[in-house]
């Protein structure tokens, strides 16, 4: 980790109508970092993370993402980042290798770099017998680690996750963080949103939003002593009690 | 540059692939594919057989003796005519065929039981339309072979050789039913193509809304322009395929001609997919669900193109607000095309003013629905 900043956002704000989704958030989010997205269904970090993303055109606010602009260089901050949404990012009609072979192609890899880094993500995953298989037939733990490492295939500087392990047991879910450190030990920077409160512990630093604030920032073991308690969990229904949204 | 377009390319081609995936690996896209227009075409021959049955016919009968008598009762006893009208002057001639009360009108000469007895060798005449030459075809050979027995069953009567000539005169009339392989069979390709091109265009992409795939897309440094693209390229490559396949079921099945140039018929019809292609995504615009995808493609095509291209009603005896409302439904043109094209022979020079409106109403959609096109979500 380095003081290099990857993701910066000044009072970003998305209203939908008169529903302000996310609310003026201020965050700085550091290359090869991880960092966490915490909150309810509902808080806005999907929102959040969509304009981040070039998805979603910001009301107000300022960000910046891998030194581009979210208003201008939209165009360019595709080039940089890997994206997970929050439904199932695959094709699930479509076999593994296929899968591969179509994200690597629009991420604008050549055959060579496709066969390549396809190998050799079948082989980290220990896939190489199932790549003729559907992903439709893979478990959905399989699927997770598998759009995962699609993301990350073409390299980006920086990869978005929403809520990537949703539905899965804890042990699965280990087995993708496993993922997501080997990624940030090669310098990729990890934006993960999560409502599984022991996945905040994995994070480098994590944010809790509720109602579309941020109501807090912090590495996990400084945002504990500041509550005065021993788990995020706890954190969390400190800051959360006061949450109007039920989503 | 170089780079830049090699990259584009096996951007596009990894793009195709996958589209030509997803469509062989649904069975509800290969049956609407395919399913759809083979249907169409047999439906349709189905029909054309029926319609041979009880085919309305008129007499014209100049003589009114008891051959005459007898001939008609015959004509009227086979199961193939029913005589819906016996006319008293040649004059009516035109306006049953122009009512549709006939499709084939019989002339008996005068004298003709005294024609037959001396053995003067009387001339039926038979009109058809031929408008829709196949039909008149049958029908005048069925009719034909009924004279025939007559002629021999005469033998018996009168105990001479009556000779009967028989002059089959075909005309080209006005057909207001509009019935028959070649109105059909352009309305079918106006229909099919429009109905599958906007169907699965807008399908395929609100599909990828609902899955989330749709953002990845767009997350991804493919251009939205190049997705719209590779979006298209499938299927109008399919939709060629379709428009063979019907051309070919056509020719084969319902004997339908293709008179003018094939060239110019296929280059008419990619702009005309190209026109439903654009219709499709202006479609996934507006709506976010597969459901609601399908019901605008049927509802919003299927009943326009069916009622204003002509082919079931002719827009002629329509209400002058209909016919107005027809003007801006690209199957009309297209279909005005094929028939031209098709039936009649003709070449661009016909045809030119008809090809360019639909040449402005393409570029129009395309201008419209790729604005509309959500680079980003709402
Ligand atoms: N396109 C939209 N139009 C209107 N409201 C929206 C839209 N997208 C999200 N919202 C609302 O914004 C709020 C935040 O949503 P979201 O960012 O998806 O939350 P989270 O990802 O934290 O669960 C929710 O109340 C949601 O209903
Ligand atoms: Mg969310």
């Amino acid at each position: 980790m380095t003081n290099t900043i990857s993701i910066r956002a000044n009072g970003l704000t998305k209203k939908f109508g008169t529903f302000v989704a996310t609310d003026h958030i201020t965050f700085e989010v550091y290359a090869g970092e991880i960092f966490g997205f915490l909150g309810a269904n509902g808080a806005g970090k999907t929102t959040a993370m969509r304009m981040l993303c070039g998805l979603l055109e910001p009301t107000s606010g300022e960000a910046s993402v891998a030194g581009y602009d979210v208003y201008r260089e939209a165009e360019s901050i595709k080039k940089n980042i890997g994206y997970m949404s929050q439904k199932f990012s695959l094709y699930e009609d479509l076999t593994i290798q296929e899968n591969i072979r179509f994200f690597g192609g629009i991420y604008g890899l050549s055959y060579e770099g496709i066969r390549q880094k396809g190998n050799q993500l079948l082989a980290d995953l220990g896939l190489q017998s199932k790549a003729k298989a559907l992903v439709g037939d893979l478990p959905l733990g399989w699927k997770q680690k598998l759009a995962f490492s699609v993301a990350v295939l073409h390299d980006p500087k920086i990869v978005f996750l929403d809520e990537p392990t949703g539905g899965v047991d804890p042990v699965t879910r280990r087995q993708f963080w496993d993922l997501i450190y080997q990624a940030a030990a090669r310098g990729v920077t990890i934006f993960v949103t999560t409502h599984y409160m022991d996945e905040a512990e994995y994070c480098d630093r994590v944010s809790v939003m509720v109602d579309g604030r941020m109501d807090a920032l912090d590495s996990p073991q400084n945002l504990k002593e500041q509550f005065g308690v021993n788990s995020i969990e706890e954190v969390f229904y400190r800051l959360a009690r006061g949450a109007q949204r039920a989503d | 540059m170089n780079a830049t377009i090699k990259i584009l390319l096996v951007q596009m081609k990894a793009f195709i692939t996958k589209e030509f995936y997803h469509v062989f690996r649904d069975r509800k896209s290969l049956l609407l594919l395919f399913g759809l227009p083979i249907a169409q075409i047999l439906l349709f021959g189905f029909a054309l057989t029926n319609e041979i049955k009880n085919t309305k016919i008129a007499v014209y009968d100049q003589a009114g003796d008891r051959a005459s008598k007898r001939l008609i009762q015959r004509v009227e006893a086979s199961k193939y005519f029913e005589v819906a009208a016996m006319l008293h002057n040649p004059a009516e001639i035109e306006g049953h065929f122009k009512s549709g009360q006939a499709r084939l009108v019989l002339v008996i000469p005068a004298q003709f039981e005294a024609d037959l007895a001396r053995q003067q060798e009387p001339t039926l005449q038979i009109i058809t339309d031929g408008s829709d030459p196949n039909t008149a075809n049958t029908i005048t050979n069925y009719l034909n072979n009924i004279i025939q027995d007559f002629q021999t069953d005469q033998k018996g009567n009168l105990q001479v050789r009556p000779e009967v000539r028989i002059v089959p005169v075909m005309r080209m009339l006005y057909n207001p039913q509009l019935k028959g392989a070649p109105n059909f069979v352009p309305g079918v390709m106006s229909l099919v193509l429009l109905l599958i091109c906007v169907m699965m265009t807008s399908i395929s992409i609100v599909r990828e809304k609902e899955l989330g795939t749709m953002e990845v897309l767009l997350v991804s440094p493919f251009e939205p322009i190049l997705v719209i693209l590779s979006k298209a390229i499938p299927y109008l490559v399919l939709s060629l395929v379709n428009l063979t396949l019907i051309l070919v079921l056509s020719v084969v099945l319902l004997e339908m001609p293709i008179n003018g140039s094939l060239l110019l018929l296929f280059g008419i019809s990619t702009i005309y997919i190209i026109t439903s292609l654009s219709l499709g995504l202006l479609i996934s615009s507006v709506t976010d669900s597969q459901q609601a995808a399908m019901l605008l493609s049927l509802m919003g095509m299927m009943l326009p193109t069916m009622l204003f291209t002509g082919f079931m009603f002719p827009i002629e005896n329509m209400p002058i607000p209909l016919q107005v409302i027809s003007h801006v439904v690209p199957a009309r043109y297209y279909y005005v095309i094929v028939k031209a094209i098709m039936i009649k022979g003709l070449g661009l020079s016909a045809i030119w003013k008809e090809t360019a409106i639909l040449v402005g109403m393409t570029i129009f959609l395309l201008v419209v629905s790729w604005r509309k096109f959500k680079i980003r979500l709402e």
